[in-house]
């Protein structure tokens, strides 16, 4: 098991250094002179040049990502060009707010959507599965930025229970992280249900239940558990999901996030907070997956012996 | 039938005879069949675009300004009085081209890197994997934001850019189908007899990789459809006037007290064309796979 986790550690430090020089390049593919994109759009010719030289960008391009790559290891992101301040700062004062909203969401959702799934494999093809398995489709298909409208236009606007936009209370974090999970919960109903009619197939299940156990026993104690396994693996990938999808949730919330940042930094033209923002979300993402997949293996003995052969 | 008339190959026969029965289990998907019908108004709306709108989807007239659906506007109009359902019917051509581009753009790229990733293995598969594997690491849209960020706005651009952000998809979906085909038999027939690396990859093995692509593809529209649509509502996709529903629906969000219309018809529209798909998709798996039919 150590040996699977030391190959996974080792595997995300290309992934991290890439993403880097992902975004390292970002700046340099824009079209035009990186220096006048550094500098924000007003700026003088004599500030561009400045732009230019204090960013090295007179430097040729190894020279400059090793000193990129040495400002980002001492947590130097430069500063934005909009507020003037660094960039570190700007993004950890949002940052704990997207993280906040992307976990309630995955809370939500989750509960949902394995309670949904549940019931729905269990009593197949009634009024509820069916009922729930048509949501879910449509949980799936809507867009997030528009059921954020629908729902504030209803709940905020018309019954006037919640708050449409801002944050400070917990009354304010409820609509946001609905539409934020709605997708993620309808996708996890959907896996939840599948995998466990596959589940209650087994014959293990027909045995507990020739034993006279209690369905609910059979359901809660023997099922479920082994049904989860493949809503836990998307779990990572769903928490990505959701940190993509801040982007557009906390523009219509106008909830003060990394995502919100993000957008109205690519629309200022403020560069150093995109790529700070970009990084961050990405690095985030990385140590997601990295963590579920050593929490999966050491929940999974089975992965062990996969270690050697790939993928 | 004259005597110099080929006779199908038993190959030909089991190929048609696979299809019929792919097709026989799709029909009988009502979730597919509904799809499809879905998809299909979708599509003729979009190609009939022209005959069936009623105004010019561009034309503004500020004496008819936010006008509820009615008499006259059958959706309304907006802020600028143009007329809604033309500006919707235009705005069907979009989505569905960049949702068809963008996988195709995507499949061009990422099917090929897949198979010959997955076929030569060793160095080549770990350099692609890992290639592979900074790309997913940007979650959902944020990819697709990143490659606009560089190339600007647009609508060429969003269809670059969510094509970019599906390759990941189609790379690691083909190496996987790759992996398992090339232990078969039939592939190690096909080298003994001679053939080149890629005439075995493009001829022998791709083609019994189809099912979950094309699978795949379904969803991966419907997906590219929604990152399109978050882009235009974000200002980072297709620019006024272009009638594009994500951005249309942004240009709603301003009057959704007094004139929901305005982000209502846009927001079913996206939701109906992408549950199309998705449904389609849901149909194909079902119909391609052995295991459930």
């Amino acid at each position: 098991m150590y040996q699977y986790i030391a190959r996974r550690l080792l595997l995300t430090i290309p992934v991290v250094v890439g993403v880097s020089l992902l975004v390292f390049a970002m700046i340099r593919l824009i079209p035009g002179d990186p220096a006048r994109a550094m500098a924000g759009v007003n700026a003088t010719p004599e500030f561009i040049e400045q732009t230019r030289l204090r960013l090295g960008l007179d430097q040729p391009l190894y020279v400059q990502y090793g000193q990129f790559a040495a400002n980002l290891l001492r947590g130097d992101l430069g500063n934005s060009v909009f507020s003037g301040r660094p960039v570190t700062q700007e993004i950890a004062e949002r940052f704990p707010r997207t993280l906040l909203l992307a976990t309630v969401a995955l809370l939500i959702s989750t509960t949902l959507g394995v309670a949904a799934g549940v019931i729905s494999a269990t009593r197949r093809n009634s009024i509820f599965d069916n009922l729930s398995m048509f949501l879910a489709l449509i949980g799936v298909a809507a867009p997030v930025f528009w059921m954020a409208l629908m729902l504030q236009l209803l709940f905020s606007v018309q019954l006037r229970w919640l708050p449409a936009t801002g944050i400070g209370t917990v009354a304010h974090i409820v609509l946001p992280a609905i539409t934020l999970g709605m997708s993620s919960a309808a996708l996890m109903a959907r896996i939840t249900r599948s995998s466990m009619l596959d589940v209650l197939r087994q014959e293990y299940i027909t045995t507990a239940r020739s034993k006279g156990l209690a369905e609910r026993v059979v359901v809660h104690k023997h099922a479920l558990k082994n049904a989860l396994i493949p809503v836990v693996t998307v779990l990572g990938l769903q928490f990505g999901t959701l940190l993509g999808g801040a982007v557009l949730t906390e523009t219509v919330f106008s909830w003060p996030g990394v995502g919100r940042l993000l957008v109205d930094s690519i629309l200022r033209r403020d560069y150093p907070v995109v790529q700070g923002t970009v990084m961050l979300l990405a690095f985030t993402f990385v140590i997601i997956n990295l963590v579920v997949d050593v929490l999966y293996a050491v929940l999974d003995p089975r992965i062990h012996y996969q270690a050697g052969s790939g993928e | 039938m004259s005597a110099i008339e080929p006779i199908a190959t038993t190959e030909e026969r089991r190929k048609t005879s696979e299809l019929r029965e792919v097709l026989r289990h799709l029909v009988r998907n009502r979730g597919a069949i509904i799809g499809l019908v879905i998809i299909g108004i979708f599509v003729i709306a979009a190609v009939l675009a022209p005959i069936l709108a009623t105004h010019s989807p561009t034309q503004t007239s500020l004496s008819t300004r936010l006008r509820p659906p009615g008499e006259g506007h059958l959706l309304g109009t907006d802020e600028l009085g143009r007329d809604m359902y033309s500006r919707m019917l235009y705005g069907g051509r979009i989505s569905l081209s960049i949702g068809i581009i963008s996988v195709f753009i995507g499949a061009i790229f990422g099917i090929p890197i897949g198979a010959i990733s997955g076929y030569y293995g060793g160095k080549l598969d770990i350099i692609t994997q890992r290639l592979i594997d900074i790309m997913i690491a940007f979650p959902g849209i944020l990819l697709a934001i990143v490659v606009v960020t560089v190339l600007g706005v647009g609508v060429e651009n969003v269809m670059i850019a969510t094509g970019i952000a599906s390759v990941p998809v189609y790379a690691r979906l083909v190496r996987g189908s790759v992996l398992t085909i090339k232990e078969q038999s039939y592939v190690a027939a096909a080298r003994a007899a001679g053939l080149g690396d890629m005439r075995i990859i493009f001829g022998h093995i791709l083609p019994n990789c189809l099912a979950p692509v094309i699978v795949q593809s379904t969803f991966q529209v419907a997906t590219s459809i929604l990152w399109a649509a978050g882009l235009g509502f974000l200002g980072l996709g297709a620019q006024a006037p272009t009638p594009e529903w994500g951005a249309i629906l942004s240009n709603g969000r301003g009057y959704i007290r007094t004139a929901h219309h305005l982000t209502t018809f846009p927001g079913l529209a996206i939701l109906f064309m992408v549950l199309g798909f998705n449904l389609l998709g849901d149909g194909l798996r079902d119909a391609l796979d052995p295991k459930t039919r």
